[in-house]
């Protein structure tokens, strides 16, 4: 019997894509939380933190109603840029960068916080800009914390079904991930199939978990 | 010369208190701040520094503003080689690399060379700063600070960390090459004898204000010698010993045995914080 591997190649197509764009917006936002003293750092964490807690469902329901083309943000975005976000691969994408984030800004923001002020201070005194200290100086001091939210983002992502579900339907090769065609395979009572993705997404999470163990345990040994 | 004359609001352990200090320094002169902690020391060295911000009041280094009412110059073009007391070295790069990275254009290779030289970190430049021990950080700290060719170095508290003879030897260190680049330097300090040795200048500073400058010898010394000891101490034991008493005091670190009257042991007890009172008509010096 043979399997078909697109919603697999989708998933981690959709894993890739994101935490790519995680990696260029999270990590600069979550130095910018870690020494901002704003007044609404407090709401901006808590947005950030609420896929952690919220029901996919809620999330995925009002992209949903956001994305849809009689909205006005679906509307511009479809005639400004031209990108249709319901029922797309695009929509995905912008919905798991949402639905990811806290696990991409979580782990980053506490490398930069345990990092002495005195760190970043030393590199001012040296002339170097702020953008030079973080690339050179802050960046390759928190590596562990790096690695962590790049896994746990693309983990995470892998792991998505409600948000998917709600904004993204069930379009072979364009939104058909791995959990969705397991859910599906299932009701239509293809245990077999369902099975074959199911144990596939399970040895792929676990091994990105244990190799990311692994690896932080020897990060942490070598620097100390 | 750089003159200095600013105000700001700190909050210390016994409330609020303003930092209001009028300083001018010479070129190449070598001056102490000394106080306990958290008299505004450090804030002082951070606001010259360009690390923290005055409230109000004016720098001016060498002819330029560095801060006055409309001017903040940012801290990377204040060239200042700020040496922190947990010397913050970048645990990612090697002691050659930290020294590289100091530099303000990539050209200047020798003067690390020198810098590792004079130093003497040619065995340590490949090593992380995690692997070296707290003398050796502190001697890469001073080098990195250095290596940036800075024309004002601000000390915190350098030696704080360092036990007494790593310090001594470091002391000389800062010493000849503070002479060597005739740079400007202040440090930040609570220890006499480090004031002693290293500068001209020091400035004693209680709640944010300049209350004594002068001389180290001048500041430290004549002017309160008084050919009396007085320590505090707290009574460990009262006994009696004939005609009079046996009290066992704790001295800093000392355990100490005098006689005492009964006048004078009625009013205290064990536990009881006392002052011990010495006239010195015969000490004993012995080097150590």
């Amino acid at each position: 019997m043979t399997y078909d591997w697109q919603p697999l190649l989708l998933t981690f197509k959709l894993a890739a894509v994101t935490t790519f764009i995680l990696c260029l917006i999270g990590i600069p936002f979550a130095w910018w939380l870690s020494q901002t003293r704003t007044r609404i750092k407090p709401v901006l964490e808590t947005l950030v933190s609420m896929p952690l807690v919220l029901p996919p469902s809620v999330l995925g329901f009002y992209l949903l109603l956001a994305f849809s083309p009689t909205s006005w943000f679906g509307h511009f975005m479809d005639q400004a840029v031209g990108l249709k976000l319901a029922f797309s691969f695009e929509g995905l994408v912008l919905a798991s960068v949402l639905f990811s984030l806290p696990f991409m800004v979580h782990p980053v923001q506490a490398g930069f916080q345990s990092l002495p002020a005195s760190l970043a201070e030393a590199s001012y005194t040296l002339g170097k800009t702020r953008w030079q200290t973080f690339l050179y100086v802050l960046l390759p001091n928190i590596k562990p914390s790096l690695l962590s939210g790049i896994v746990l983002a693309f983990a995470h992502t892998i792991g998505e079904f409600g948000v998917v579900l709600m904004i993204g339907g069930n379009l072979p090769g364009e939104t058909r991930v791995a959990s969705i065609a397991i859910y599906d395979e299932v009701e239509s009572l293809n245990y077999a199939a369902a099975n074959f993705y199911a144990m596939v997404l399970f040895a792929v999470c676990f091994s990105i978990l244990l190799t990311v163990y692994l690896v932080n345990k020897r990060m942490v040994r070598s620097e100390w | 010369m750089i003159e200095l004359d600013l105000k700001k609001k700190l909050l210390g352990a016994q409330g609020e208190f303003t930092l209001d200090v009028r300083l001018r320094i010479e070129p190449g002169e070598f001056v102490t701040l000394f106080g306990e902690s958290g008299a505004g020391k450090t804030t002082l060295l951070r606001c010259l520094a360009g690390l923290a911000e005055p409230d109000a009041g004016s720098i001016r280094v060498n002819g330029i503003t560095w801060f006055d009412q409309h001017t903040r110059l940012p801290v990377q073009q204040r060239r200042v080689g700020y040496m922190f007391q947990d010397y913050a070295l970048f645990p990612n790069m090697s002691v050659r690399g930290n020294l590289e990275f100091a530099q303000r254009k990539r050209a200047n290779c020798q003067r690390v060379i020198e810098l590792i030289e004079m130093m003497a970190l040619g065995e340590l430049q490949q090593r992380k700063p995690a692997t070296l021990s707290g003398g050796q950080q502190q001697r890469v700290a001073l080098a990195r600070a250095l290596a940036a060719e800075p024309q004002l170095l601000l000390l915190d508290e350098p030696f704080s960390a360092l036990d007494h003879e790593t310090r001594l030897r470091l002391q000389d260190e800062v010493l000849r090459l503070q002479r060597h680049f005739g740079i400007t330097t202040v440090m930040v300090s609570h220890d006499v004898s480090e004031v002693y040795r290293l500068s001209r200048r020091v400035l004693v500073v209680e709640q944010g204000c300049i209350v004594r400058a002068g001389q180290p010898a001048e500041v430290f010394g004549a002017g309160q010698a008084s050919g009396k000891f007085t320590f505090a101490g707290e009574v460990l034991a009262i006994e009696a010993a004939d005609v009079v008493y046996a009290v066992t005091l704790l001295v800093g670190n000392q355990i100490v045995r005098v006689i005492a009257s009964a006048d004078e042991v009625q009013r205290i007890k064990i536990g009881d914080r006392v002052m011990l009172l010495s006239k010195a008509f015969n000490p004993m010096l012995v080097p150590v």
